[in-house]
């Protein structure tokens, strides 16, 4: 049981810490795959 | 004499035309160069087409009446050539997005890819995990559980350490929650869409995603975990033939010897090894797109091997598309996954209800000893040996 319930933990723990990670490092193909080089943003 | 020369002459007139249709026919002379009905009816059936007649036909300035003459064209490629060389990638298309796919504005093979995985794709996942618990509840309903056979002693043996359980729950439960997820991604545009309607399937979807992508690491660190642990007790030897002509006793009989892993359990050990770490690994490349092609390389690897040719298919597809090479892995991760969890259904069974005294290896990492020593004799006997017994049960 002990183990089981460490494993829930450290199944949450990473998950969300993966996630974290994730969205900092800027992974998502819509930023990887987006520039706002040459763009007019405004006039 | 002039009646002679004039069948000649008639004679020859009728010749020349026969003689010229002998030669080489233009299969699409009846529709002007465009593609037949034959081409259909194999480009329906899936067989492959000859393109050039299409896919050469993008335009040539060159040969284009000049803009600036009267009634000429407002470039030097028309419409149609236009778009055929937007469909067979020739066309030259500049862009500001940095993602790998973006100058492919039309990708032929997607269909085919489309195609298979709302129809056949999703068939061959009720049938392999349909069929799985069929034969799981027949085999239930004929064999029953699998019992102690001998008296139970009362004492218990410690059959998995803490760490070790940990990295199976920590596998089992990100395995399962994955396999969810994976599902109501796989049928949501079949299934739940028609069920609970676009706006529920949404937020399911929604959550689905962000779970199947971010708990993906979790299986993968117990994937690394159950192998250090457990690699070296899998590696198959002469007491994994024995149990396998025995069928392990699963259909009755005695139960061959087996040390800490039967040869059962090794197959299944090194199925999620190996189809995790398929899995895994097509997995990443779907998570970051267009960064991992995994299967353009391969393709050209077995082509170049002449694999293709010893099945009597052709080869491979090669280069690939960078849509394409997404479209590969995201068949491959759900066919592997598919299979894996029929394996994974089977191992459950097994160590649930299908067996007396299995659970509580993973459970409380203690086992009766009676249990043991029928299931693992060689590795009860050496722990027995060893006097390294668990605590005595009440």
């Amino acid at each position: 049981m002990k183990a089981f319930v460490l494993s829930i933990i450290a199944l949450v723990l990473i998950t969300v810490g993966a996630n974290q990670i994730l969205m900092q490092s800027g992974f998502s193909s819509a930023v990887a795959g987006s520039s706002s080089d040459n763009v007019r943003l405004s006039d | 004499m002039l009646r002679l020369l004039s069948l000649l002459a008639l004679m020859w007139s009728l010749a020349v035309p026969a003689i010229a249709q002998e030669g080489p026919v233009d299969p699409r002379v009846s529709t002007g160069g465009a593609q037949t009905l034959e081409d259909i009816l194999r480009r329906q059936e899936g067989l492959a087409i000859d393109d050039s007649f299409r896919s050469g036909l993008t335009g040539n300035p060159d040969a284009a009446a000049a803009t600036v003459d009267q009634l000429g064209t407002l470039g030097g490629v028309s419409d149609s050539d236009l778009w055929r060389a937007f469909r067979y990638g020739s066309a030259d298309i500049s862009t500001q997005a940095r993602n790998p796919a973006a100058k492919t504005l039309i990708q032929d093979g997607g269909m085919w890819w489309l195609k298979y995985r709302e129809g056949p794709l999703l068939t061959i996942a009720i049938y392999l995990l349909g069929g799985t618990l069929v034969l799981l509840a027949l085999f239930y309903m004929i064999r029953g559980r699998i019992r102690i056979h001998g008296e139970k002693t009362g004492r218990t043996m410690i059959r998995f350490k803490t760490f070790e359980r940990f990295g199976h729950w920590l596998l089992a439960t990100s395995f399962i929650a994955l396999g969810i997820t994976g599902l109501i991604s796989l049928f949501g545009r079949k299934v739940l869409i028609p069920a609970f309607g676009h706006e529920a399937f949404s937020s399911l979807a929604i959550i689905s995603k962000w779970v199947h992508n971010n708990i993906s690491w979790a299986f993968v660190v117990a994937l690394v975990i159950i192998f250090v642990a457990w690699a070296v007790h899998n590696l198959p030897d002469r007491t994994d033939l024995r149990w396998l002509a025995k069928a392990g006793g699963l259909f009755g009989g005695e139960h061959p010897p087996a040390k800490k892993f039967n040869a059962g359990q090794k197959l299944i050990f090194w199925s999620v090894i190996v189809l995790g770490g398929s899995i895994s690994l097509s997995g990443l490349s779907l998570l970051f797109p267009f960064e991992f092609n995994l299967f353009g390389h391969t393709f050209s690897t077995l082509n170049s091997w002449g694999v293709p040719g010893l099945f009597g298919v052709q080869d491979l597809p090669y280069p690939l598309e960078p849509q394409e090479e997404m479209q590969y892995a995201q068949l491959w991760h759900a066919l592997v996954s598919l299979v894996l969890t029929a394996i994974i259904l089977a191992h459950i069974y097994l160590g649930s209800v299908g067996m007396e005294g299995a659970f509580d290896a993973m459970g409380k990492g203690e086992v009766e000893e009676q249990w043991a020593r029928e299931h693992h004799s060689i590795w009860a006997q050496e722990v027995l040996d060893s006097k390294t017994f668990g605590k005595e049960s009440n």
